[in-house]
């Protein structure tokens, strides 16, 4: 294929450069059969390590890339949102190739920032004609109060990403631009690692660039970026949440880079600045990598119903006070009607022709253009300048007669917003997607990053392909992905991404500076795991007893199940369940309520919904957590499976899973005990699970306890207890077979040292929160102190022997519950206290005036 | 004309506010025909953060916060200022046709022209339609001259509109107040705006006041006691020309321009974010009261 271009010079505004006419699919490309040696070489090694291989090994990329959460997001708004697979082969590129496509790519970013800075400020594209100004000011991207807004050191766009195709002639041109945010460089170097680790013999044949450089290079330029405290900016990455499609590679990148991830709740404008709410209070932020669209930025002066900005953002960049990378307004250049103008501009400003072309583009705006457009509507990929609400982000041209008259006349309504693309022929590249090695069609989507006084390009990409064009260039979801080999003559050097301090720097430790969000999460992702692991214990000695009870049918079994049932609806505290209304019917077949109780999600207390609390808490820090950790994460989500049915129950295939479900729990917390620096992160994660943990023995003995029994069942709820409790073992050892209330409180409430003891929990608790950061200035500042130590001494004055009296009319132990239940007031008055003091619970933002104000009369 | 503006906004809350932050476009612009004796905000409780700026569009914005928690916020901008009307402004508007206008603004930009070409696109508020083309068509045949053409479209809204203070909100489209035909000053504005833009024609938004004379045996007109809103069109080798629907007239000397954008949301009074306050309620007043020549300026 070949496109012919043709400047047209003339002397009205803007003149287009574009192919006067579609190519015709060349059917004899010259280069089949010829292939790069590179090309050949990949062939030979693929050939070598057969197809099987290729099979199995590409199976283990895929799930290494499933069980990190780079190819779907279970908490996304619908569970498959962004699932695409993984191509083994990757893209070879060659290093001269490379070396023309970086120039090229360099040129574009300088270019594209030199517009930029131009239509934020004098305008002089539009005054000379060199750019239509419906271009800009019809564009929903460029936003008004960002006009004069100050750049570090000029710079609009400190990352670009360009996605590239290659035609067949070999060439590599333009697709589209991205600068608001650009995406997918965290995704190349995840497809690199995965790739490393399943076909490392792959890499033997070839020389190829690493990818650190471009982090390097990236880590660099956002320190340079801030205007004050330089020796040591405090750098964050801002995500609009985890139900993004892209938090995957928002956290992959902030733990990558080593930056905080917040989002818009976390930072609070004060001041003039911008600072992160912190467990320690606040703290200054003077670089933020956005990963928000622009005009989410600030609900003051941009979209004022952006839950996701931080208010009064813009004002402080204003002020020169946080620098954002990218700069907020950026978004104007994602406009496919640029790429028409684009070869204008760079002879204008740079004195050059573009290195790489763009992909032929008639922007409708102008009456030829539009024209031709109308004419070859079936041949052209019709794309909106800007997203339209309700319309396709393009559409292809195979349209039936209705629907060309209906784009015909929405073209003429507006011809300004449209633009016709031609509809490429890409080449094409081996891919291993079924069980052979084809050829498909593939896009590049290259990452730049301002580098001193030019910028640099990482040495590969993300390269995706797809069945066909149509679903490749239009369908931008799913697909594959596949890693970009850029090859080089000489070996790379290894790259780290630590920065060099000044010999006389002193680095201070950030260790107090926990943002109040992920605080809160760790907290919650501790109290769920507990919680989970508290459910799922109790659920077993309930199906062990059903089992017992199917086999023996004696009575007291019956009345020990029910009390274990009642207590499982205390413990998850999900009325009316086994005690509330309807409880008789429920208790002569357990089986529906198990089971919901079990698997349904929706359902606050269920299993299953304690686990999906967790994994989300979890999911939310992940980047904080020991890498293992989230593989675990991944794979309870994954087994606890929602379609168990109520045949299960009673069949041993269902108590297996909750065994496997313990492991799962207790290697989490191992990992993390034995993972994680004993500062604030991991001690919210511990007061998580110590707090969860005491507050579910304490429901657990007042379900189980409190109530008498007939000596006959006594020793038989007891031994159920402990060994919920998982306590049977050590109580046999230390008290034989004395089965009695009072040992029984000695060692599950007053043993310091035993970690299933009440007191046990409670001093960690207070060792805990003591280590906690109070330089908050508040009068509240040393009540979560207070509130445990209280607990503590409580627990401290009382007498196993008074706790087992039995009160007068012999039906319970009344001291026993008056304890448990004060110990229970007592630790949620501390759970409500910590929350407040250090995750600053966001208040609910409001907006005033635009909206509620009086309207002008 | 001398006045002597006070535009009071007050906001009470159920629950403290803790933090907010607002930006005011209060402050009265310096205009060809109108100079601004002084003009300043007073908010309570003080504020800190306090900082001006001019807009792209040269009216002068104030962003503030409260940094401290409260339970009532008052802004008030208090402003004298002398005003002029020019009785012959229709007169160089009729100069040219309204083609003549629309041309030069899609060709040889001068510095002038340049200007007025962000108020010739789609804005959040005012959106070119076919129905708003066909509506202005009828005040725009071919050669007709813009200043009588605009001034036909404004008497048709006048009087073919009514003005109905419970009929919309802040968020009714455009198409609604045309079906409807009903709508206040800010929905015949921004009616005004779309309507020219749709021809091709560039048009701004403004937002002032206007005097109300006491009721003794005269009209009193509409628009009295709250800020009020108008459209302006661009014409070629003169520059902006005001009309007000709602009023049915050309800009006054009652007239008293704030500030211009887009539309509306370029120029809001007052807007802001708070965080906390549970529910928030609004009172605006606005008093404008001539002055006797020689006190003031």
């Amino acid at each position: 294929m070949s496109i012919k271009f043709e400047q047209r010079q003339s002397q009205g505004i803007g003149s287009q450069a574009y192919a006067r006419e579609l190519s015709q699919d060349g059917e004899s490309s010259s280069l089949q059969g010829t292939l790069p040696r590179h090309e050949q070489q990949l062939m030979q090694t693929l050939q070598k390590l057969g197809t099987k291989k290729l099979a199995s090994r590409r199976k283990e990329a895929q799930r290494l890339l499933r069980e990190n959460g780079a190819t779907h997001n279970f908490f996304g708004p619908t569970d498959d949102s962004h699932s695409w697979q993984f191509d083994p082969i990757p893209l070879v590129i060659g290093s001269e190739e490379w070396t023309r496509v970086e120039a090229g790519l360099i040129q574009r970013a300088q270019l594209l920032n030199l517009i930029l800075a131009d239509v934020y400020g004098p305008q002089t594209l539009i005054k000379k004609g060199l750019l239509p100004p419906e271009l800009i000011y019809a564009h929903k991207g460029f936003l008004w109060p960002c006009v004069g807004l100050p750049t570090s050191g000029g710079r609009h766009m400190n990352l670009y990403s360009a996605n590239l195709a290659q035609g067949k002639d070999g060439r590599f041109w333009v697709l589209e631009d991205h600068a608001q945010p650009p995406y997918g460089s965290g995704y190349a170097v995840e497809n690199r690692i995965v790739m490393t680790r399943s076909f490392p013999r792959l890499f033997q044949d070839f020389q190829v660039h690493r990818l650190a450089m471009y982090f390097r290079a990236l880590k660099n330029q956002l320190s340079l970026l801030a205007r004050n405290n330089q020796a040591d900016p405090r750098i964050v990455v801002l995500t609009p949440g985890p139900e993004h499609r892209l938090y995957f590679e928002h956290a992959y990148l902030a733990s990558y880079l080593g930056y905080p991830l917040v989002q818009g709740g976390d930072l609070i404008v004060r001041d003039g600045c911008v600072w992160l709410k912190s467990v320690g209070g606040l703290r200054q932020i003077d670089v933020l990598l956005h990963r928000l669209e622009d005009e989410l930025c600030d609900p003051l002066e941009l979209r004022g119903d952006s839950l996701f900005g931080v208010p009064g953002l813009l004002e402080v960049v204003r002020r020169g006070n946080v620098v954002t990378a990218n700069s907020i307004g950026c978004g104007v250049i994602k406009n496919p009607a640029l790429l028409a103008f684009l070869p204008g501009i760079s002879r204008y400003f740079l004195g050059e022709e573009l290195l790489l072309p763009s992909v032929a583009t008639w922007w409708c705006g102008q009456p030829r253009e539009r024209r031709f457009v109308l004419d070859n509507i079936n041949e052209l990929i019709i794309k909106p300048i800007y997203p339209i609400p309700g319309f396709p982000e393009m559409i292809p041209g195979r349209l039936d007669k209705g629907q060309i008259c209906v784009w015909r006349d929405r073209i003429l309504a507006n011809p300004h917003l449209y633009v016709g693309q031609e509809m490429s022929s890409l080449s094409m590249v081996p891919a291993f997607v079924t069980d052979k090695v084809e050829q498909r069609p593939c896009v590049l989507s290259t990452y730049l990053t301002a580098h001193e006084q030019s910028y640099i390009a990482m040495s590969g990409g993300l390269s995706r392909i797809n069945e066909n064009e149509g679903s490749l260039l239009v369908v931008k979801d799913g697909g594959w992905s596949k890693d970009t080999w850029v090859l080089t003559p000489e070996l790379d050097k290894q790259v780290n991404l630590w920065l060099e301090a000044q010999p006389d720097q002193f680095i201070e430790a950030r260790t107090k500076s926990l943002p109040s969000r992920t605080a809160e999460n760790l907290f919650w992702a501790g109290r769920y795991s507990e919680r989970s692991e508290a459910t799922a214990r109790l659920f077993r000695s309930i199906l062990v007893k059903l089992r017992e009870y199917k086999e023996f049918r004696d009575p007291d079994d019956q009345l020990g199940l029910n009390n274990l049932l009642q207590a499982l609806t205390h413990v998850t505290s999900s009325y009316p369940g086994f005690v509330g209304a309807g409880a008789e019917t429920k208790l002569a077949d357990p089986r529906v309520e198990l089971m919901s109780l079990a698997s349904d999600s929706g359902r606050s207390g269920s299993l299953r919904s304690s686990l999906r609390g967790f994994g989300y808490s979890a999911y939310t820090v992940r980047d904080i957590l020991p890498e293992d950790a989230w593989r675990i994460v991944d794979n309870i989500q994954q087994n606890w499976n929602p379609k168990f049915s109520v045949s299960l129950i009673g069949s041993g295939r269902l108590q297996e899973s909750v065994n496997q479900l313990l492991l799962q729990l207790s290697a989490f917390s191992g990992l993390n005990n034995d993972n994680m620096a004993r500062e604030t992160d991991w001690r919210m994660l511990k007061i998580g699970r110590s707090l969860e943990r005491a507050l579910a023995l304490i429901a657990l003995l007042r379900a189980t306890l409190v109530p008498y029994y007939k000596p006959s069942m006594q020793a038989q709820i007891f031994e159920t207890v402990l060994s919920t409790c998982n306590s049977l073992i050590t109580y046999r050892r230390r008290y034989r077979s004395f089965m009695q209330l009072p040992t029984i409180l000695e060692l599950l409430l007053l043993d310091e040292n035993y970690p299933r003891a009440l007191k046990c929990q409670l001093t960690q608790l207070s060792q805990l929160v003591v280590a906690l950061p109070h330089d908050q200035p508040s009068e509240r500042a040393l009540d979560d102190e207070r509130l445990i130590n209280e607990a503590l001494a409580e627990l401290n004055t009382i007498d196993p022997k008074k706790l087992a009296q039995s009160a007068d009319d012999g039906q319970s132990y009344p001291f026993l519950d008056t304890f448990l239940s004060a110990q229970k007031k007592q630790l949620e008055k501390l759970s409500e206290t910590l929350i407040q003091l250090y995750f600053s619970p966001s208040q609910v933002p409001q907006r005033l005036g635009s909206v509620q104000q009086e309207k002008a009369s | 004309m001398n006045f002597r503006v006070k535009h009071a906004t007050q906001y009470t809350y159920s629950e403290p506010v803790s933090l907010c932050r607002n930006e005011a476009c209060l402050l009265i612009r310096e205009t060809p025909w109108q100079h601004c004796i002084s003009s300043e905000l007073q908010i309570d409780p003080a504020p800190s953060d306090l900082r001006q700026r001019l807009d792209p569009f040269g009216n002068r914005i104030n962003h503030f916060a409260i940094q401290h928690p409260h339970n009532k916020l008052v802004v008030t901008a208090l402003s004298e200022v002398s005003v002029c009307s020019n009785p012959n402004i229709l007169v160089s508007a009729n100069q040219f046709s309204w083609e003549t206008t629309k041309a030069r603004l899609h060709r040889e930009w001068s510095e002038e022209v340049f200007a007025a070409l962000p108020f010739l696109y789609d804005s959040p508020f005012a959106q070119r339609s076919p129905q708003l083309e066909a509506y202005a068509r009828t005040s725009f045949p071919p050669d007709r001259p813009l200043g009588e053409a605009t001034f036909d479209l404004m008497q048709r809204i006048y009087h073919e509109f009514k003005y109905d203070p419970g009929f919309s909100t802040i968020s009714t489209p455009l198409s609604k107040v045309l079906s409807e035909r009903r709508g206040v000053c800010q929905d015949f504005a921004h009616l005004g705006v779309a309507c020219l833009r749709s021809i091709g024609l560039a048009a701004r938004y403004v937002s002032g006041y206007i005097e109300t004379l006491p009721p003794a045996g005269q009209e009193r007109l509409v628009g009295a006691d709250a800020s009020h809103a108008w459209f302006s069109v661009y014409v070629a080798d003169l520059g902006w020309v005001d009309f007000d629907p709602t009023n049915n007239k050309l800009l006054s000397d009652q007239h008293i321009t704030v500030a211009w954008g887009r539309d509306f949301s370029d120029v809001s009074p007052l807007r802001g974010v708070a965080l906390g306050g549970g529910k928030h309620k609004v009172s605006v007043s606005v008093d404008v009261a001539r002055q006797p020549a020689g006190l003031v300026g």
